[in-house]
C-alpha cells in the first residue's frame, strides 16, 4: 500500500521552426485510418494537421483531442515572436465552432489514437516526419498510486454523514436520471 | 472505382458562368497518363489552330499530376497549359506546393477554364460547391497579398493559385502564383485575359489507391529514401558554392561570361546574407525536401526561391544578392517570371545605352541601375509607356521598338527568352535541345544525362556503378568513355536529348517533381525516380499494369501531342533554332546535319512534323488525318535519310 508506482505517458512534441509543411503526417494518418485500412489518402481526415500560414511563417501541427460538444468562447491571439496565432489553431478539440477533426462524411469527432494498437513503435506521423519537427516522447513518470480501499472509505464517510437510507435513495435516484 | 485519378474534370465557363463536373475518359490514363498529357489531348480537340492566346477560346487547363494526392512522395506539380501569347505556341508551366494535391481531395484531376469573364472574378471551389465571385477587392493586389486576404476570408486550409497586377494587365511573361511555388513561362497572362484573379480550392474527399497495403509500405521507404538521398532536391539549398551560375551564366543582357567572379569572400557575404534573412526552408506536399528558401527582406512581402532564382535580378544588373533579395519581394508580388523579367529589362538597359531607347522613351528614370530595375517593374506591371512594349517580352518589343533594337534580341528561340547562358564550342545534346525543346527553358528538357563528363576513367567508373537509373547500357559505355563535353557522336546526341526530354514529359504527366526525377540524374545520376522504377509504382498505384516500354511509348505520345500542337499552329524548321551566339564557334553544315538525324530519330519529316507513320504507331491517328486534311502532311512526305551515314560522327569543324 502507497509504494511509488511508474506511468507510462506517451507524448508527441511538435518543434515548429523544424516543420518544412509537407504534410506527411497527415497523409500517413489518414492512410492508416482509411477503410479499408492504407486504401485512401485525405488528409481532411487525419487525426493531425499542420496548420501553415506560409506568408506568415507559422507552421503549427496540431493532434486531435476531445471532442467537446461546447463552443467555448476563447477567441484570444497570441503574438509570439512577432506572429500572431489565434486559439484555435492551437486548440486539438473536436468542436462545433469548426470543421476541424471531424469526419468530412458523417460529422463524427475524430481522436487521435496515438497509433494504439498499429505495428509500430512511434507513431506513424511521427515516423513519417523526415524534418524532426515532430518526436516522440514516451516516458515513465512517479504516481502515487491510489489506495486500493479508496472507494469504501469514501462510501463509508457518506454513510456516517447521511445514513444508509438517504444514500440509497440517492443511489436509485442517480439511476433513474 | 478510379485510383489515383478522380475521374473528373471541372469545366468553367467564364463567359456564360456554367459550371460543370464532367466524368473523364477512363481510357486516357493509360494512353497518356495525366497531367499535361491528358491537358494535350483536350487542347488538341478543342482548341484549333486559328485560336488567339487572347480570346474566349483558348482554354486554361489546370492539371494535377496523376500520382499527386496519392501517397507517393514528391509527386506534387500542378500543370498549367494553355497556348502563349509570347510564343502564339503550346505554353507548358508547373508549379509545386500544395494546390495540385488539394484539386484532388476536391474531386478533380483538372480545372478547365473557358471564355472570358467580363470583370475580375474570382473561383471558389468546395468540392462539389464552385463559385465564380466578384474580385473587385482584389484588383491590383499583389500575389502574396491576395492569397493573404482570401486565407483571411474563407481560412488556411484552402490553397490559392492567383495572379498579381502583371497578370490582370496581360504581360506576356506574368506568372500564377501558389504558397512558395509558382507557375511560370507566361501563363498568367491567360489567366488575366479570362479575367481570373485567383482560385481558392479546399477538398475533403480521397484518393484511392489500387494496392493499398503495398503502397503504404512503399511510399513509407520512398520518403526515406528521398529524405536521406543527398542527389535529390535542390543542392544549392545547402551548398552555399554557386560559382556555377556567377562563373559561367551571361550577366546583363545574356552578355557578360564573368569567369572567376566566385571568390570566397563572395560567398562568405552571400552565405551571411542569406541566413541573416533565412526563415525557413520548405517542401511541397508530401516530399520531406526544403528547396524553398524563404526569406524577410526589410519592408517586403515574405518571399521564397529555388535554384538559380535568387541570381537572375542581380547577374541582369551586376549587382550582388542583397539586389536579388530587394527586388525579388516585389517582382513576385507582381506576379513576374523571375527568369525573364530581369532579362528583358537588362535588354532595355542596352537599348539605353545605345540611344535607341532616349530620356524621352523613359520619363523620371532613376541614375542608378537598382532604381532603373525597379522603375521598369513599375512600367511594365502598368503597362505604361515603355513598360507596355516591355510587357511583351524581347523578341516583341525588339520588333515594335525597332530602331535597329532587332539586334539587341539575341537570346530568344521561338520568341521565348532564353536562360542566359553564352559558350564556346557548340554542345550537341544542346543543340538538340534548345532547337527542338517545346518546353522553351532548358531546366524543362535537359537533366537525366550528366551536363559534363568526370574528369578521370575512375571516377566514370565510380558513377556507373550506382547508376541505376541510366535508362540502358549504351549511355553507360557513353558515359565511361566520354572526356570532353563537345566529344559527342550523333547517335549520342539523339539518344541523350530524347532521354533527357522523355523524363520530362513523364513528370509533367505523373506530378513528380523535376528535383527527385527528370532534372536531378545530370548532377550526381542517383535520381529517386527513374525510367525502371515509375512503370512499377504507376502499376501499382493505378491498378493498371504499366512496364518500360509503355511507359516509354506514353511518352512519344505525348511529346509528340506537343509537337502536333504547334506544328498545326505553324512552327517549323526554321523556329527551331537555338540564339546565333549561344555558342561563340559554330558548323552551318553540321548543324543541319545534327538535326536532320534528329527529326529522323524522332520520325519528323525534313521539316520537323511527325510523319502519318509515327502518329499512327503512337495511336494519334486523329493527329494524322487532321494533318492529311489540312495538307500539312501529304502522306508521301520527305524524311530524312541520313542519321545511318553519320550517327557514329563526332563534331567537325568546331
Amino acid at each position: 500500500m502507497g509504494n511509488i508506482m511508474g506511468k507510462r505517458i506517451k507524448e508527441i512534441r511538435f518543434d515548429m521552426d523544424k516543420c518544412n509543411g509537407c504534410r506527411s503526417c497527415e497523409i500517413v494518418c489518414s492512410q492508416i485510418h482509411a477503410n479499408p485500412k492504407y486504401a485512401s489518402v485525405n488528409p481532411a481526415k487525419a487525426r493531425i494537421r499542420v496548420i501553415i500560414d506560409e506568408f506568415k511563417d507559422t507552421y503549427i501541427a496540431v493532434r486531435a483531442g476531445r471532442y467537446t460538444d461546447a463552443e467555448c468562447n476563447a477567441r484570444n491571439a497570441y503574438t509570439i515572436e512577432g506572429k500572431e496565432f489565434g486559439t484555435c489553431e492551437l486548440c486539438p478539440a473536436s468542436c462545433p465552432s469548426r470543421d476541424a477533426f471531424k469526419d468530412p462524411e458523417s460529422g463524427l469527432p475524430l481522436k487521435c489514437d496515438g497509433c494504439e494498437g498499429e505495428d509500430t513503435d512511434v507513431p506513424f506521423c511521427v515516423r513519417e516526419c523526415h524534418s524532426g519537427a515532430l518526436t516522440y516522447v514516451e516516458k515513465e513518470v512517479e504516481v502515487e498510486p491510489k489506495k486500493s480501499d479508496e472507494l469504501l472509505d469514501s462510501v463509508s464517510a457518506l454513510l456516517k454523514r447521511y445514513g444508509l437510507e438517504k444514500v440509497i435513495e440517492s443511489i436509485a435516484k442517480l439511476s433513474r436520471d | 472505382m478510379r485510383y489515383a485519378e478522380t475521374g473528373y474534370f471541372l469545366e468553367i465557363d467564364l463567359s456564360t458562368g456554367n459550371i460543370e463536373k464532367i466524368e473523364s475518359d477512363p481510357t486516357w490514363l493509360e494512353l497518356y497518363i495525366g497531367g499535361q498529357g491528358t491537358a494535350d489531348r483536350i487542347l488538341w480537340e478543342r482548341v484549333p489552330p486559328e485560336v488567339e492566346p487572347f480570346s474566349a477560346e483558348n482554354l486554361l487547363i489546370f492539371s494535377a499530376g496523376l500520382l499527386c494526392g496519392t501517397p507517393i512522395p514528391g509527386a506534387n506539380r500542378t500543370i498549367v497549359n494553355t497556348f502563349s501569347p509570347q510564343t502564339n505556341l503550346h505554353a507548358h508551366s508547373m508549379m509545386g506546393s500544395y494546390f495540385a494535391a488539394e484539386m484532388k481531395f476536391a474531386g478533380y484531376d483538372k480545372i478547365i477554364f473557358k471564355g472570358k469573364a467580363d470583370k475580375l472574378v474570382y473561383v471558389v471551389i468546395y468540392n462539389d460547391k464552385v463559385e465564380i465571385r466578384d474580385a473587385s477587392h482584389l484588383k491590383g493586389l499583389g500575389t502574396t497579398d491576395t492569397q493573404e486576404v482570401l486565407k483571411k476570408e474563407l481560412g488556411k486550409e484552402f490553397q490559392i493559385a492567383a495572379i498579381g497586377p502583371a497578370g490582370e494587365n496581360r504581360v506576356f511573361y506574368a506568372s500564377i502564383d501558389h504558397s512558395h511555388s509558382s507557375a511560370a513561362r507566361g501563363v498568367g497572362a491567360v489567366m488575366g485575359d479570362k479575367k481570373i484573379k485567383a482560385i481558392a480550392i479546399r477538398g475533403t474527399k480521397d484518393v484511392y489507391v489500387a494496392n493499398p497495403e503495398k503502397v503504404f509500405e512503399i511510399a513509407n521507404r520512398l520518403r526515406k529514401e528521398i529524405a536521406e538521398n543527398p542527389h535529390v532536391g535542390d543542392w544549392m539549398a545547402t551548398d552555399e558554392d554557386d560559382s556555377f551560375h556567377h562563373d559561367n551564366f551571361a550577366w546583363g543582357n545574356a552578355r557578360v561570361r564573368r569567369k572567376g567572379y566566385w571568390t570566397p569572400e563572395i560567398q562568405e557575404r552571400f552565405t551571411r546574407l542569406k541566413y541573416e534573412h533565412l526563415d525557413r526552408q520548405t517542401g511541397c506536399f508530401n516530399c520531406p525536401k526544403r528547396c524553398h528558401n524563404v526569406i524577410s527582406w526589410p519592408n517586403r512581402k515574405r518571399f521564397s526561391y529555388k535554384c538559380f532564382g535568387k541570381d537572375t535580378y542581380h547577374m541582369a544588373a551586376f549587382q550582388e544578392l542583397d539586389f536579388s533579395y530587394d527586388i525579388l519581394g516585389v517582382a513576385q508580388n507582381l506576379g513576374l517570371d523571375s527568369y525573364t523579367t530581369p532579362q528583358v529589362i537588362a535588354f532595355a538597359l542596352e537599348l539605353y545605352e545605345a540611344g535607341i531607347l532616349t530620356d524621352n522613351d523613359l520619363p523620371g528614370m532613376p541614375n542608378d541601375v537598382k532604381g532603373r530595375f525597379f522603375y521598369f517593374l513599375d512600367k511594365i506591371v502598368k503597362r505604361e509607356g515603355i513598360g507596355d512594349v516591355l510587357a511583351e517580352g524581347v523578341y516583341w518589343a525588339a520588333r515594335k521598338i525597332g530602331r535597329g533594337a532587332e539586334a539587341y534580341d539575341h537570346n530568344t528561340t521561338k520568341k521565348f527568352e532564353q536562360v542566359p547562358i553564352k559558350l564556346g564550342k557548340l554542345n550537341p545534346p544542346y543543340f538538340l535541345m534548345i532547337a527542338t525543346g517545346e518546353k522553351m527553358n532548358i531546366t524543362q528538357i535537359e537533366g537525366s544525362f550528366p551536363q559534363d563528363p568526370l574528369p578521370t576513367r575512375e571516377q566514370r567508373e565510380e558513377f556507373v556503378k550506382g547508376w541505376v537509373a541510366a535508362k540502358d547500357e549504351r549511355f553507360k559505355k557513353w558515359f565511361l568513355e566520354w572526356e570532353k563535353r563537345e566529344r559527342v557522336t550523333i547517335e549520342m546526341a539523339c539518344a541523350i536529348t530524347e532521354w533527357n526530354e522523355a523524363m520530362h514529359y513523364i513528370d509533367d504527366a505523373t506530378g513528380l517533381c523535376g528535383f527527385v526525377s527528370s532534372f536531378r540524374g545530370q548532377f550526381g545520376g542517383r535520381t529517386v525516380y527513374h525510367i525502371h522504377n515509375i512503370p512499377y509504382f504507376l502499376t501499382l498505384v493505378t491498378g493498371v499494369e504499366f512496364d518500360e516500354d509503355k511507359l516509354w511509348k506514353v511518352y512519344k505520345r505525348n511529346r509528340n501531342l506537343v509537337r502536333a500542337l504547334n506544328v498545326r499552329r505553324g512552327m517549323r524548321r526554321e523556329d527551331e533554332k537555338p540564339p546565333d551566339d549561344h555558342w561563340a564557334v559554330r558548323n552551318p553544315e553540321y548543324e543541319k546535319i545534327l538535326l536532320d538525324c534528329y527529326y529522323e530519330y524522332q520520325g519528323w519529316t525534313v521539316d520537323g512534323i511527325p510523319t502519318v507513320e509515327t502518329l499512327k504507331n503512337l495511336n494519334l491517328d486523329f493527329v494524322a488525318e487532321d494533318f492529311l486534311k489540312r495538307g500539312i502532311l501529304k502522306g508521301n512526305d520527305e524524311v530524312p535519310k541520313v542519321y545511318e551515314k553519320y550517327k557514329d560522327k563526332y563534331p567537325w569543324g568546331i
